[in-house]
């Protein structure tokens, strides 16, 4: 049973084609990684998925409804009930603390600050990075400020994550440590994950691969121009 | 061949019989090829001979009788200098993968060879999930994680290897096609 679905998704930026067509199914609970070289598409699949862009032609449908369609407001009000995203930097608010930043989903969402500050507090603690709950994102390291961004990415317990090269900026002990702490929470709450990645250490931690060559889905899996055809 | 090396390696840390010895090598190396015990005392009584190891005593812990083996002050000597050398970084550039990758590229039947590409590429990739699986199973020990990471990083340079090496060929194939 597939919770996110794309149809022919075409979108470009400019006269420059970003995406030519790219259908694909993701099913519930399904961790996978969408590889291929710098400029493939990767990003811009990833954005129009999660109501971030919209495409120029085709669907998107996210548990049998249409989300291509949806006004700013429907597609904003999805991310932040429904999904979660995390780039490759983590992108926290410089001046709020660990605890801050993984709370403000919930504030936006509505919750009060005692419950919201409990659950990013819980959050923190599950990825292992509960004593820097008062510390400002300048006075971590690379690795923990991306542990804060992920229990930020979770803790409205998303159904679908949308991971763009989330280690990207990481050497490879840390953003190791960083993927092992995301496949493991994903798998115990059944979180679908799409992880965005050029590098096939972290195509690793997937179930499988949806690889990209041009804006389409590349079947080889090489994702560049195949010398023979 | 580096097994009298681990071995020694092994009786470093004091005295073991045979039946120990096997199974400290399987658990450092769990991913190598399991040693089985006729190598083990083929390779104990080699060591023996040229003075590296000497016989410690004799084990009857409820089975039958073991001999415990330690490690000679030659011994020590020769496995501080097999550490010390630095192995030749590839020093011949052969492997099947390669061998095939080229042959690949030079055929004529056109699907084959494209089929083979895509299915050798696959396989590494299940191999690198299966590894990944392997390392962060909670169970795993730091032994698995460091063989793990082992096989992972040079499945990775070969997977990056091939994709450089059909784009460079792409590239070559455009320069004549003007």
């Amino acid at each position: 049973m597939s919770i996110l679905h794309a149809r022919g998704v075409v979108r470009a930026f400019g006269h420059t084609p970003a995406l030519r067509g790219v259908t694909l199914a993701i099913a519930e609970g399904e961790i996978v990684a969408v590889t291929g070289p710098s400029g493939c598409g990767k990003s811009t699949l990833l954005h129009c998925l999660a109501g971030i862009l919209r495409p120029d032609a085709g669907e998107v449908i996210y548990r049998d409804h249409r989300i291509d369609t949806l006004s700013e407001g429907g597609r904003s009000r999805l991310r932040r009930t429904e999904f979660g995203v995390l780039f490759q930097f983590g992108q926290l608010v410089s001046e709020l603390t660990a605890a801050e930043n993984v709370a403000l989903p919930l504030l936006l969402a509505g919750t009060g600050r005692r419950a919201a500050r409990t659950a990013a507090l819980s959050w923190l603690d599950r990825l292992g990075v509960a004593d820097l709950a008062d510390q400002r994102p300048g006075e971590m390291s690379g690795g923990q400020q991306q542990r804060c961004a992920l229990a930020r990415a979770l803790v409205t317990e998303p159904r679908v994550l949308f991971c763009d090269e989330p280690t990207g900026a990481l050497d490879s002990l840390t953003g190791e440590q960083v993927l092992s702490h995301l496949v493991r929470v994903a798998r115990q709450q059944g979180t679908t994950v799409l992880l965005a990645t050029h590098d096939a250490r972290v195509a690793g931690y997937a179930d499988r691969e949806i690889a990209l060559r041009d804006g389409q889905v590349d079947p080889s899996g090489f994702g560049v121009e195949a010398a023979i055809r | 061949m580096s097994t009298p090396y681990v071995l020694m390696g092994l009786l470093a840390g004091g005295p073991k019989h045979g039946y120990d010895l096997k199974r400290a090598h399987d658990a450092r190396l769990p991913r190598a090829k399991p040693l089985a015990f006729g190598q083990v005392y083929a390779t104990l009584g080699r060591l023996a001979r040229d003075g590296l190891v000497t016989p410690a005593g004799q084990d009857q812990d409820a089975g039958p009788e073991r001999t415990s083996y330690t490690l000679t002050d030659t011994g020590h000597a020769a496995l501080t200098t097999w550490l010390a050398t630095v192995e030749p970084p590839l020093p011949h550039l052969t492997s099947v993968l390669l061998a095939k990758v080229v042959v690949a590229l030079l055929v004529t039947d056109i699907s084959q060879a494209r089929g083979y590409l895509v299915a050798q590429r696959a396989a590494h990739t299940t191999r690198l999930r299966e590894l990944t699986a392997l390392k962060t199973d909670p169970d795993a020990t730091l032994s698995d994680v460091i063989a793990a990471d082992y096989g992972i990083a040079h499945l990775d340079a070969d997977l990056r290897w091939l994709q450089t090496t059909l784009a460079r060929v792409a590239d070559l194939h455009k320069e004549i096609a003007r």
